[in-house]
């Protein structure tokens, strides 16, 4: 019965968009929240609603490519994975957008704003819940166009617009990655709808060919565009150019994760590839160690946050690459939840700040703004998996689990992922310590309304109590979890692990938390930010160098391809027959020097060379 | 009875004269001269022509050249005779009026 | 060839040829008249008496001397002389008989390449050429008598001073 009502879900915060857009300015302020918030906020009723009825359902609305051997229909479909993505988009989309009426208070542009961010939110909703992969790929592109919108949303300064321009060119090479991909899947299996296509995919090709692992692997790129992952990374610290209710909803929550949403829902297809599942597992611990270390010397909050994304969603797609689902879905769960909340903190600090965001110029934030310090704590204990308190340690757990009864390289990716444990433990802890103890070197004003405070309490609640969805076995055994995602994934059998691989994974965030303390203590923090940059701590810092190496491969190239037929070569050559007539001209010229003796001798010599060539020729 | 060929021969020598002269003589009555020599040769070759063929044809052209002749160094001689204010010295290279640049 | 034709066409190859090569006005054209001379004795030699008669009459006594009248009126005088044959150097010469070298090699090539004819030794007589002027080519009479007619015109008009 509420199936008829799926097609509200994207509907809402659609209608939301396109009202805001064209009438956003004449409508007020005030006006602009309620439909922003409203919109989306019907969106997580239905979605509750649905979730409270029955599975599986789906909604099929229009055809939309009917050839004869090829069509696609646009229809929603709802079955566990989605819904616990639609859930997630939509609750603690709804609770960011309250946020930020607050947040944005007083900008320019307040109702371009929502319409951007409504829009988001309904492009969003369209990919998690599309019946076809096509459909998929319109709400794809369309986050990535509200990605860039938003990114560049203070447009006036240019920097904000080169971070923009850059997050969409590289998430754009992806996405021709993943078209090539939907291209070889349609033509060979003659449908992208999903169910179908990943019917005849098992079917009819073999395990560990050549066909299914390129599929999957052009589509997996797309992914790893999307997600930020290596290699194709380079675009997510610069996309805390926009404002931070942006990076929270799209840059941690949601578009970030489209990537493990893709490859969960189409994992019969990569289940088909033992060695591309083998090389998500390797690249996502390379971008997990690789996004921590650069964590460990950033000075902007919201860097290091961005580069905690790009290390947590590598431990999804650690998860994704020995196959486990559950994981996967779960770590992005919870770190929908504390990432959001880490987000949404960071900007109700700096809101009180002036908008100054680097950690080295605050300081002892603790006794001054104690409702952002607590809910800063929560998240970054989220972060760093402190034991049974927080949904991070249940998560991780659960992930460093399945990745150590991996078979093959289990236990070396399994050092890998609690060395990034410990390591991330080390970095938010170090932002903790030196944002909110010490002496306080900023000024702090101002105070915060209902609107601030109450999204922040609410996901700092869920950060405590999410983590007991799922249990490991020596803390009660409980898979709820699992078994609601099991329709979809499959049953994934989760190993009784003893002894010390639980006790490291219990022990490292805490080891961690105790180095950053201690290393706080002696100042070592302040004084290393102070000392002038070595090699080494600058190769970390910049995310070891991805951008110097795609500015020499592909930038460079090209802009000395620019230079070079800048002056349009092809037309210059037109140009030298222009010279070379008018060249001609002038030698010619001569020749008319006005003496009858030298005409009629040019005459004489014409009719002679004609009159030998008629007679001798 | 005579061979065309030799007539003719002299008539080709006479014009390739009249040529020469036309060519090389920076005078212009010279010039003026040097084209009657190559209209006389012309006549000369008509008449060989016409005793080659036997008919009075030849004849015939040659009063019809006489008369070009004449009209021709009328008209001409009097533009001589005019261009004498602007070219006292009568050098036909002198007149350039017509070049260009 | 008989000896009439080669005398003649002797000397009127070497008058030609010295005609072009004088400095003063008058001297050529005199060369010139005997050269026409020359010519009306090889048209009556070719069997052409009209056509001898019309040489010596119409062109060296009407054409050349209406030159040499003109000639005179100029007043050509020393110093003329001597600037006409500042220009004869050697150098003016070259291209001109170069081309004219080339032009005789032409000629003698067509010349020799054609088949000799045999003529019959005929005197064309001035009643025959009348005979067909007048009637058969009479177009072209009246075409003649209307280029003198234009020749005429344009001396007088030419020669008015304004």
């Amino acid at each position: 019965m509420m199936a008829q009502w799926l097609w509200l879900v994207p509907a809402a915060p659609l209608l939301g968009a396109v009202l805001l857009g064209l009438f956003g300015p004449a409508f007020g302020t005030r006006v602009c929240a309620m439909i922003g918030t409203g919109s989306v906020g019907i969106a997580a009723i239905v979605a509750v609603l649905l979730a409270l009825g029955g599975r599986g359902v789906s909604q099929a609305l229009w055809p939309w490519v009917v050839l004869p051997g090829f069509s696609v229909n646009i229809g929603l479909y709802l079955d566990p994975v989605s819904l616990l993505m639609t859930l997630v988009i939509t609750v603690i989309g709804c609770l960011i957008h309250l946020f930020s009426t607050e947040y944005m208070a007083g900008e320019a542009g307040y109702s371009r704003f929502f319409a951007y961010l409504n829009l988001f939110v309904a492009a969003m909703l369209l990919l998690v819940l599309a019946d076809d992969l096509l459909v998929l790929f319109v709400g794809w592109e369309g986050v990535g166009v509200c990605s860039y919108l938003l990114v560049g949303f203070w447009f006036l300064e240019s920097e904000n617009g080169w971070a923009a321009q850059k997050s969409f060119v590289v998430t754009r090479i992806a996405d021709i990655f993943m078209l090539a991909g939907l291209l070889l899947l349609s033509t060979d299996l003659g449908t992208l709808s999903i169910r179908p296509m990943l019917a005849a995919a098992t079917a009819a090709w073999p395990q560990g060919g050549a066909l299914p692992t390129t599929a999957a692997a052009l589509l997996l790129i797309g992914g790893l565009g999307k997600s930020a992952q290596v290699p194709l990374q380079t675009w997510l610290p610069d996309a805390m150019a926009g404002p931070t209710p942006v990076s929270a909803l799209i840059h941690a929550a949601t578009m970030v994760t489209a990537g493990v949403y893709l490859v969960v829902r189409l994992h019969p297809l990569f289940l088909l590839c033992p060695g591309l599942m083998a090389a998500i597992a390797c690249g996502a611990a390379a971008t997990l160690l690789v996004a921590a270390l650069a964590g460990l010397f950033q000075t902007d909050i919201k860097r290091v946050l961005a580069y905690s994304t790009m290390s947590q969603i590598g431990y999804m797609f650690l998860a994704l690459g020995v196959g486990a689902w559950p994981a996967a879905m779960f770590h992005f769960l919870s770190h929908a939840v504390f990432k959001a909340l880490l987000f949404l903190s960071a900007g109700a600090i700096s809101m009180r700040l002036h908008h100054e965001q680097d950690i080295f110029r605050m300081g002892g934030l603790r006794t001054k703004i104690p409702v952002a310090f607590w809910c800063f704590l929560v998240g970054a204990a989220s972060l760093a998996a402190l034991p049974v308190i927080t949904c991070g340690f249940f998560s991780k757990e659960m992930i460093l689990g399945f990745v150590w009864s991996a078979p093959g390289m289990g236990p070396a990716l399994w050092a890998a992922a609690i060395f990034g444990a410990l390591l991330t433990a080390i970095y938010i802890f170090r932002a903790v310590f030196v944002v909110f103890f010490g002496p306080a070197t900023t000024a702090v004003s101002g105070a915060y309304g209902v609107r601030i405070v109450l999204p922040i309490a609410v996901l700092s609640a869920a950060a405590l109590c999410i983590g007991w969805l799922e249990t490991p076995h020596f803390l009660g055994g409980r898979a709820f979890f699992s078994a609601f995602l099991a329709p979809s994934t499959g049953v994934v059998a989760r190993h009784r692990i003893n002894g010390l691989i639980p006790l490291a994974g219990f022990c490292v965030p805490l080891l961690g938390t105790g180095i950053a303390w201690v290393l706080y203590r002696r100042g070592f923090w302040h004084a290393l930010a102070a000392r002038p940059e070595g090699r080494l701590r600058a190769l970390l810092r910049g995310g070891s160098e991805f951008d110097a190496v795609y500015d020499a491969l592909l930038t460079r190239p090209f802009f000395w391809a620019v230079r070079v037929l800048r002056d349009d070569p092809v037309d210059q050559a037109f140009g030298g027959l222009e010279w070379l007539a008018i060249a001609l001209h002038r030698r010619l010229r001569g020749s008319q020097s006005g003496q009858l003796r030298r005409y009629a001798g040019w005459l004489t010599a014409g009719s002679v060379a004609t009159i030998l060539l008629l007679v001798f020729g | 009875m005579i061979a065309w060929t030799g007539p003719a021969a002299l008539a080709g020598a006479l014009f390739l004269l009249g040529l020469l002269g036309l060519l090389a003589r920076r005078g212009l009555v010279f010039v003026l001269m040097s084209i009657e020599i190559m209209l006389n040769a012309t006549g000369l070759l008509f008449i060989t022509a016409g005793m080659r063929w036997g008919n009075p044809d030849g004849q015939i052209m040659l009063i019809f050249v006489l008369n070009l002749a004449g009209a021709e160094i009328a008209l001409g001689l009097i533009l001589i005779l005019r261009l004498r204010d602007r070219l006292p010295t009568l050098d036909g290279d002198a007149a350039t009026l017509l070049r260009d640049g | 060839m008989n000896a009439v034709f080669l005398v003649a066409g002797g000397v009127t190859l070497v008058a030609t040829a010295v005609a072009i090569t004088r400095a003063n006005a008058v001297h050529a054209l005199l060369y010139f008249v005997v050269s026409l001379l020359g010519m009306a004795v090889i048209f009556f030699d070719l069997g052409a008496p009209f056509a001898a008669a019309a040489e010596v009459i119409v062109y060296a006594g009407a054409i050349v001397v209406l030159f040499l009248f003109v000639v005179m009126m100029l007043s050509l005088d020393r110093a003329a002389a001597i600037r006409e044959s500042s220009w004869m150097v050697k150098s003016v010469w070259a291209v001109p008989a170069l081309l004219v070298v080339l032009l005789g090699g032409a000629l003698a090539r067509v010349l020799t390449a054609g088949a000799g004819g045999g003529v019959t030794p005929l005197v064309i007589t001035p009643q025959a050429v009348g005979a067909k002027m007048f009637t058969a080519d009479l177009a072209a009479v009246e075409l003649a008598s209307m280029l003198l007619l234009a020749g005429l015109v344009g001396a007088f008009h030419l020669g008015r001073k304004p």
